[in-house]
């Protein structure tokens, strides 16, 4: 992969600069905003269609007179018209200020910083896995098409990826039975010293990390799969092995850095959505990351909380989006040529 | 990075044994916790895992004793209240310290109820036991007097932490994040003291070495955040925690058998019910909602209760762990605790149902389903939580046995939050909900007289819209009542005045079912003695009563020999990883085109 990489940098050490490349940053970005401003409003619409009052959430079980209910519907800005609202949102929104949660009486944004670490190790050890994985057994099966090989670990990954997050990441828990914790980030008594946490957090890693991993790679297997399948009647290849390339230098120098594009920017499109997705994986092993924070919020509901996370959550779909978009048009010449 | 950090876990975990938990040299007790924590600050804590957190670190005037629940002595030694009933006037215990070593006294107590008489933000865990204060006063260090404005009955039974005025007096906002900090939160009295808040992870305790009872025989109480059910069922069978409350029916049968774990089944706290619509109204007096109005007629409401079988539900939904019902007050309570006669119960006989229908005059239709007074079928809608189990399977029972009377019942299973909003608002016609109760029936009470209609639609406050003025004068006679057998009487004919108007039909107790470690834990202190739960009592003796094992498990700290092999495995395996990229890296830059 890194080869791949190199090769592609390689190529763009020649300036090949001009208005086109501008326009085109200058669009995507513009469209990224737009979807960004999209969202936020969606959002914020989504979240006041959800029926219940949040301030008879807030008070439940507890008597309160009107006078009470009036100032805490000040206090929480709920009184005003939507639309003020929703300029008030907005207004704090660009100032960084995602409002304060309910259920905390915190500010959202610290919440979600509390919580975007251990969401980020988990997604990103297991997308860097998924990735890894993926690609190897992706580029083994369609070199080796029709074999047992192929067909054997197609079925598995079509298999594991069709599984739910939620009942695999129990039966996981259940069939190693004691070698991995049961949930949480880090056992309580692990020494603070550096390395210590480190393999504590590692080992708690290991079972949430594996359910998100088993289900995603499979992704990246069928598209690096079929994507070299594409490129394998390719003439290039033909001229390469005509030159008297070893079978695997023309595997590993030819085909796969140019089957590797769409899988490039599929990690990319993936990884937002992973991050979203974590909430079922979270949850079954109690990880102190956004997932859970999400299904905590859910419960009470705690509208400002949510609407913080749908926004984080969605905007890293569109930054990613972004990323890969711009990623492909630096890898593939073709791309830029259009 | 990150792979690297993988792989070495990938290696490694085989070999770490999962049970490092335990600290050098002491006995903890490790406890899962499957609520979340919303507060540690006493004045906020509402969360049945917070308040029982709270109960362990500040003591208490008095509190419910571990025997039967009667008003044991805590932080008063002894009291007593003027021939009015009007003046209450508690001794403080002498010797006392909070942990940073300042003397507790009869200030910290008028402090604390004070604070929630006067700060609003305060008031949100334990404003209902002040409402009636007129006003609470230290006389001297050790005489606290608390004069109320009406008699009231429940005096001895004030659960609220008494917390150190010199630590909360420095809080002027209740709400600051701060006050759920452990400086702030870690200066305590009680058995327990907290060191140690993570959110989301883990609360340690630390037994407190002065605690005037007597220091805990543990070392340290861990709450560990589990947000899983199923993987805390899990961690207790791996011995990573020692103790799992709020288990489902098929949990407990499972670890009925499990090695080394002991299960506890006890009469619960709460009581399970249907409330009927039965005209929603306002303290005004304004009807709210859109309940049917058939509803109004008490004999509808006693037709419907003799049509539902509570025991069937016990058997097949609850798998047989729970109790059914009579009185709003709950078995475990038996002091209170009203079972109807024989004569007055609503036995399962939708014979007699169907004839008090007929007599009422409401004819069958075509289709067999009655008509209103409006000549329309008789429809009722069913709501209930679509998250919650009971709800889901007891609603198909509910309706087969209401269509069997001519009812014809809809089932509405929808979010929390619709189910809280349209409780509120009297949008419905029948619902399922319960309550937790504590062993002063007064709160429970209060709850379902006129005064707690809510003031305007939407607020909260009353579970059924109950207001009876028979019902509200036997209320004022218990809760101004100061001879416990004359209460307990007027509590119990309050309790059958609702069973005759079925304002609700109570389904039944729930057992609480808790298991534990008994390889690691000898015993705990069951509330009531003998037949009661462990966990989330009224009081702190569960865990304060935990008594280890012989020769449980205190292994020892840090890193365990197998660990540090995993470790060296881990750092080989990235090694040989990285060693084989660059090899095939230098032969490929070889092997040019």
């Amino acid at each position: 992969m890194t080869n791949a990489l190199s090769t592609a940098a390689a190529e763009l050490d020649e300036p090949r600069r001009g208005t086109g490349t501008a326009r085109f940053l200058l669009g995507k970005l513009g469209g990224a905003i737009g979807s960004l401003l999209l969202v936020v409003a969606l959002g914020f619409l989504l979240f006041r269609m959800i029926p219940g009052d949040p301030v008879t959430t807030l008070t439940r079980d507890r008597p309160t007179s009107p006078e009470q209910l009036a100032q805490l519907r000040a206090r929480l800005g709920v009184d005003q018209p939507l639309f003020q609202q929703f300029l008030d949102y907005l207004g704090g929104l660009l100032r960084g200020d995602l409002g304060t949660s309910y259920g905390y009486n915190r500010p959202v944004s610290a919440l979600i910083g509390e919580r975007l670490g251990p969401t980020l190790l988990l997604v990103g050890t297991a997308t860097v896995l998924a990735v890894a994985l993926g690609l190897w057994l992706g580029v083994r099966a369609a070199w080796r098409r029709g074999s047992l090989f192929d067909r054997t670990h197609t079925g598995i990954a079509l298999t594991l990826w069709s599984m739910p997050q939620f009942w695999l990441g129990l039966l996981l828990l259940i069939a190693t039975q004691g070698v991995f914790p049961s949930g949480g980030m880090r056992s309580p008594d692990t020494p603070p010293e550096f390395f210590p946490q480190l393999l504590d957090v590692a080992h708690h890693l290991v079972l949430p990390c594996v359910t998100l991993l088993a289900v995603i790679y499979a992704q990246y297997m069928l598209v690096m799969r079929s994507s070299l399948l594409g490129e394998m009647n390719a003439e290039y290849l033909t001229t390469a092995r005509a030159k008297g390339l070893r079978e695997d230098l023309v595997r590993r120098r030819h085909a796969v850095p140019n089957a590797l594009l769409p899988t490039v920017t599929l990690v990319f499109l993936q990884f937002g959505l992973v991050v979203s997705g974590t909430v079922t994986v979270e949850t079954v092993f109690s990880w102190p990351g956004l997932g859970l924070l999400t299904y905590e919020a859910l419960r009470v509901p705690d509208l400002p909380l949510l609407q913080g996370v749908f926004v984080v959550m969605a905007g890293s779909v569109i930054v990613m989006n972004l990323i890969a978009e711009v990623l492909y048009r630096v890898l593939d010449p073709r791309v830029r040529a259009q | 990075m990150g792979a690297a950090v993988a792989a070495a876990a990938l290696v490694a975990g085989p070999f770490v044994p999962a049970a490092q938990a335990q600290q050098q040299g002491g006995t903890v007790l490790r406890v899962a916790l499957v609520q979340e924590i919303d507060h540690l600050n006493p004045f906020l804590a509402s969360f049945a895992s917070s308040t029982m957190v709270g109960r362990m670190t500040w003591e208490f005037l008095t509190l419910p004793s571990a025997e039967d629940n009667t008003p044991a002595p805590g932080l008063a030694e002894s009291w007593s209240t003027s021939p009015d009933k009007l003046t209450w006037t508690y001794r403080i215990r002498d010797g006392v310290k909070w942990s940073d070593g300042q003397p507790v006294t009869a200030k910290d107590a008028a402090y604390t109820f004070t604070r929630i008489m006067t700060d609003e933000n305060a008031q949100e865990a334990n404003g209902t036991y002040v409402e009636n204060f007129e006003s609470v006063t230290a006389t001297d260090d050790r005489t606290l007097v608390i004069k109320t404005k009406t008699p009231q009955a429940s005096m001895t039974a004030l659960d609220v932490p008494i917390v150190p005025e010199h630590i909360w007096a420095n809080q002027p906002n209740m709400t600051d994040p701060a006050t759920d900090s452990v400086p702030v939160v870690g200066v305590g009295d009680g058995p327990f003291l907290i060191t140690e808040y993570r959110p989301n992870e883990l609360v340690r305790l630390k037994a407190n070495p002065d605690y005037w009872r007597g220091r805990a025989k543990i070392d340290e109480l861990q709450f560990i955040s589990y947000k899983n059910s199923e993987a805390a069922v899990n961690a207790l069978k791996n011995n990573e925690v020692d103790f799992v409350n709020r288990l489902t029916s098929t949990q407990f049968d499972t670890l009925k058998n499990a090695e080394g774990v002991t299960t506890n089944q006890a009469i619960g706290r709460r009581y399970r019910e249907i409330i009927v619509n039965h005209g929603a109204q306002t303290q005004s007096r304004q009807p709210i909602g859109d309940g049917n109005p058939v509803l109004k007629d008490v004999r509808v409401r006693q037709a419907i209760a003799r049509a539902l079988d509570p025991q069937t539900l016990v058997d097949k939904v609850l798998g047989g762990y729970g109790q059914t019902g009579g009185g709003i007050v709950p078995a475990s309570f038996p002091a209170y605790h009203w079972e109807p006669t024989a004569n007055e119960r609503y036995t399962f006989d939708p014979a007699a149902a169907n004839a008090q229908l007929d007599q009422a005059g409401y004819p069958r239709g075509a289709d067999g389903t009655r008509i209103g007074p409006d000549g329309k079928p008789i429809e009722l809608r069913l709501l209930g939580r679509a998250s919650e189990d009971f709800a889901q399977r007891a609603s198909d029972y509910v309706i087969s046995w209401l269509g069997a009377i001519g009812i014809k019942a809809i089932k509405q299973l929808v979010s929390d939050n619709e189910v809280d909003e349209r409780t509120n608002n009297g949008t419905y016609d029948l619902a399922f909900s319960g309550w937790g109760t504590s062993p002063d029936p007064d709160y429970i009470l209060s709850k379902q007289t006129c005064a707690a209609l809510p003031a305007v639609a939407g607020s909260s406050s009353s579970t059924a819209f109950f207001c009876d003025p028979e019902f509200d004068r036997l209320y004022a006679a218990e809760s101004t009542e100061f001879d416990p057998a004359k209460r307990a009487d007027f509590v119990k004919q309050a309790q059958a005045r609702y069973y005759s108007q079925v304002p609700s039909i109570v389904l039944d107790y729930d057992n609480v079912l808790e298991a534990y470690r008994s390889d690691n834990f000898a015993s705990f202190t069951k509330q009531p003695a003998g037949t009661g739960q462990i966990m989330e009592q009224s009081g702190y003796w569960g865990f304060y009563g935990a008594t280890p094992a012989e020769g449980g498990s205190t292994a020892s700290g840090g890193l365990s020999g197998g660990a540090w092999i995993a470790v060296g495995a881990g750092v080989l395996v990235v090694l040989v990883i990285a060693g084989t990229a660059a090899g095939r890296r230098r032969k490929s830059a070889d092997d040019q085109e």
